[in-house]
């Protein structure tokens, strides 16, 4: 069976400029027309420790980074020590001779130490320290067979016309590169046909901000937090060129009431952070919630509790977004598995936060956030749906904001139409927005509004239930067992069930994009024909599978749960599949 | 010449609730006569409050109004103004709103300099929660939180406080004085970038020292004694004179006002585009767009 897929793995020190090298490698890999798939380990530092990136690449669709790597470049001792045991058999690891050792008895057979002084080789070119890992880029591209071409035209992307000069001298080092794996025995030989057309590459973040781009994002607040913050960044770039403010605001309590604001004014608004950011925002979501004002919340989670794994990936704020504020209040909260599904469910979770006129959340991850993964070109001709909005002009005075409805939604003006002034309170209030919170406090009729009112607003989950996606099986249908998972476990969940068929257990899948409101008749439904269920999810108490509980009253057979910080890969899931089906 | 815009034009159905004699009634008057006075569109006109007594006010006008949680009003202000700002965006609220639980978001707005205009009903009192002590209560004063040695710690000196971060209208109101309240919240209104009018405002039933009489007996309009509010050194010291160094007078009126610093929205890049609220939803030339991710 020929090779399908490779590996490459870059290890060395925070500012050894890993992530950048790493970067270019994924660039030059989507554009030989693999498919691409990568994950970073990196700390919470800015200089020093120790931090890797892998990148894989594919001929066919992938479902996680995790093989072992053909090529290792390490940077530092640590990275050597660490990896060179982990280098595929046939493999090779590239590091500078004259700085590290490696040891030989600890690799795998056919493993190629290419040791070569890239300090020294990179200075005849440039002074620039960093620029060594060009030339250790230039010796993997050529380890790979790849057309050097793109090299050429990912440095070109990467400086631009600006630095024709950074160009040219990054191009000559990873020619010295190439040519010292040329001199040192040649390529892999791994005989991987490249297409060479190029895929689109990008990270889970990244496609976030697409779709809330294409779905007319118009104020985007946030406070940097890993691992949500290159949301910011890339609208910080792109956002005002189409008209979006962008406010990096004081913290997330800010954030999001300054969203609220402006989606009460009436643009569509965003806030987005992890876990810790979240806690400060989940008074004024509840806000969100009663002034019926809709907005979009994105939870990009990482290890918890507290501060936590900052750079690490988890699970564990559902139980956080499901409980968001105080009291009861409609919400729906999303959770993509892929870069596609984040395009996709933010420019949904826009029209379906104007349709309900209240707060949707899309939840995803450090591994789906940060990782770059090929993608489909994501379609921006996404439908917009505004919502119910209350005719312009006349009717002064008796406007009823609230109006009861029997799909909970009333229709909305946006401040500065004529005629129809209210005030949004935070305070419970009747239709017309009169607060029922002081003096009509307990008074019986008062009550009774107050009990309409709130049974008016919970009626959205209704029609969010039906609005959001549902829950979705993959796999064979006669499985033995079936996987319950959400968000971005969903790729190695699958990568288990191929590997698990070629031991003849036959497991299938089943997702939830949506997570609230949750789609009890359809779920029951798909169990009753599910053997056996496994839940996997990131993080300690199985929150989910809790979740799905209380829910359907479906208690899984078997959970796995995994909470170390690392993304669950593959082997974690068919090690406990071996386990419950024994 | 009769106005398009008269006094009950801003006058809602919903009656004040404060308790007889609050000076919070002062404050709503006086902006109704500023309404007046610049005939702002009701419907173009947002009043945003946090929680407290004095924090009901929108309730209590006929334009549109975002009453908001306790603390974030100035923030779901900011949200509103750079998502239109052709709205005219006030601010109310009380001590403890913006100078306490919500200090972080005002001082921040200040540093923006943002197009919008802050009353702040100062009563240097808990008066919703019924008697504790506030940001700006003074030393020594007895309430249901400082019941034994009285405050202990120092007050906030909200001008000194504004004029250190940026804002650029900085003045101070006294119930007591409805009409050179009005005045300054024309003028803060009418003021492009962010102002703060500190309106003390008595509370008649938990603060029994900073009473109607204990002002009356110390302000001092600072205007009519020379101050010349460009003169921002000149402006700190008059704004330590009270409650920083001494408590014998007080002083009202405008400390400061600087019309060359730029608004937020005048550095704001998105707004090259226009009014986010005027346009179109989506992306026309998405390849662009997309050609860094290919």
């Amino acid at each position: 069976m020929s090779k399908k897929d490779l590996a490459l793995r870059i290890g060395g020190a925070a500012g050894d400029g890993v992530s950048s090298t790493a970067e270019s490698f994924a660039k030059i890999s989507a554009r030989s027309g693999l498919h691409v798939w990568t994950y970073s380990s990196y700390q919470s530092v800015i200089r020093g420790g120790h931090v890797w990136t892998q990148v894989r690449g594919g001929l066919e669709s992938l479902l996680s980074h995790g093989i072992d790597p053909d090529v290792v470049v390490a940077l530092n001792q640590q990275t050597v020590d660490v990896h060179q045991g982990q280098v595929a058999e046939g493999g090779a690891i590239i590091y500078d001779s004259d700085l590290l050792k490696a040891n030989p008895a600890k690799l795998r057979p056919r493993v190629r130490l290419l040791g070569m002084p890239l300090r020294k080789m990179a200075q005849q070119i440039t002074p620039n320290a960093l620029m060594r890992n060009t030339v250790a880029l230039g010796a993997a591209v050529q380890l790979f067979d790849m057309d050097f071409r793109h090299v050429e035209s990912a440095f070109k992307d990467i400086w631009g016309d600006k630095k024709p000069e950074v160009v040219q001298e990054n191009i000559q080092a990873a020619k010295i590169g190439a040519e010292a794996v040329t001199r040192a025995g040649g390529s892999l030989q791994l005989g991987l046909r490249y297409s060479n057309v190029p895929k689109y590459l990008m990270t889970g973040n990244d496609a976030v901000a697409l779709g809330a781009l294409a779905a007319g994002v118009k104020f985007h607040a946030q406070y940097p937090m890993t691992p949500a913050s290159s949301i910011l960044h890339w609208l910080a770039a792109h956002g005002p060129k189409y008209g979006v403010v962008v406010k990096q605001a004081e913290d997330e309590l800010a954030a999001m009431n300054m969203a609220v604001g402006a989606g009460h004014a009436g643009v569509r608004a965003m806030t987005a952070t992890s876990g810790g950011g979240f806690c400060l925002m989940v008074e004024a979501i509840g806000q969100a919630g009663m002034t019926e004002t809709p907005l979009v919340a994105v939870l990009v989670q990482r290890g918890g509790p507290s501060t936590g794994l900052p750079t690490k990936t988890e699970q564990g704020d559902l139980n956080l977004a499901l409980g968001a504020g105080q009291g009861d209040w409609p919400r729906a909260i999303l959770a993509p598995r892929h870069p596609e599904e984040c395009f996709r469910l933010t420019a949904q979770a826009f029209n379906l936060a104007e349709i309900y006129q209240t707060p949707i959340i899309l939840m995803s991850d450090l591994y789906l956030g940060e990782g770059f993964r090929t993608v489909e070109k994501p379609d921006f001709n996404v439908p917009i749906v505004r919502g119910m909005m209350a005719a312009d002009g006349g009717n002064p005075g008796g406007f009823k904001r609230y109006a009861y409805t029997e799909s909970g939604v009333s229709p909305r003006v946006l401040p500065g139409t004529k005629g129809y002034e209210y005030v949004a309170a935070s305070d419970e209030h009747n239709d017309e927005g009169l607060l029922l919170s002081d003096i009509l406090a307990g008074l019986p009729e008062h009550v009774e509004e107050r009990r309409r009112m709130h049974e008016k607003r919970m009626r959205k989950l209704d029609g969010l239930r039906k609005d959001t996606p549902s829950p979705e099986l993959w796999g064979p249908r006669n499985a033995d067992l079936t996987f319950l998972s959400w968000g971005s476990t969903w790729g190695p969940a699958h990568e288990a069930i191929l590997h698990l068929e070629e031991e003849g257990i036959l497991v299938n899948s089943l997702e939830f994009p949506t997570l609230f409101p949750f789609h009890v008749d359809e779920t029951l439904k798909i169990l009753k024909g599910a053997k056996k269920t496994l839940s996997v999810e990131g993080n300690y108490t199985g929150q989910f599978a809790r979740l799905l509980r209380a829910e359907t009253g479906h208690t899984p057979t078997a959970q796995l749960h995994k909470y170390d910080g690392e993304p669950i890969s593959w082997r974690d899931i068919a090690e406990k599949v071996l386990e419950v089906v024994a | 010449m009769k106005l398009e815009f008269e006094l009950d034009t801003y006058k809602s159905e919903v009656k004040p609730t404060w308790c007889p004699g609050c000076g919070d009634y002062a404050v709503l008057n006086a902006l109704q006569h500023a309404m007046v006075e610049l005939q702002l569109e009701p419907w173009n006109t947002l009043i945003v409050s946090g929680i407290g007594c004095s924090s009901n006010l929108p309730h209590f006008l006929s334009t549109y109004g975002f009453h908001a949680i306790h603390g974030r009003a100035v923030a779901v202000a900011e949200g509103i103004k750079l998502a239109n700002p052709d709205l005219n965006v006030i601010v109310t609220g009380g001590d403890g709103d913006g100078y306490g639980i919500g200090v972080g978001h005002f001082i921040h707005a200040m540093r923006r300099n943002i197009d919008l205009t802050y009353i702040v009903m100062n009563n240097q009192i808990y008066g919703l929660t019924t008697g504790q002590a506030s940001p700006t209560s003074e030393m020594g004063m007895k309430t249901k939180s400082t019941p034994l040695e009285g405050v202990i710690e120092n007050p906030i000196d909200p001008i000194a406080l504004a004029l250190s971060t940026g804002a650029t209208f900085v003045s101070r109101a006294f119930s007591g004085d409805a009409k050179q309240m009005a005045v300054m919240v024309a003028k803060g209104i009418e003021h492009k970038g962010f102002s703060l009018i500190d309106a003390m405002s008595p509370c008649v039933t938990y603060n029994k020292v900073n009473t109607y009489d204990f002002f009356r007996k110390r302000v001092y309009d600072l205007n009519k004694e020379g101050h010349d509010p460009s003169d921002l050194k000149a402006a700190f010291m008059k704004a330590l004179e009270w409650p920083v160094l001494q408590r014998e007078r007080i002083p009202l009126g405008l400390f400061y006002q600087n019309d060359r610093v730029p608004t937020y929205e005048s550095l704001e890049p998105a707004y090259r585009k226009g009014n986010p609220m005027k346009q179109s939803l989506g992306v026309d030339d998405s390849d662009d767009l997309l050609a860094e991710f290919l």
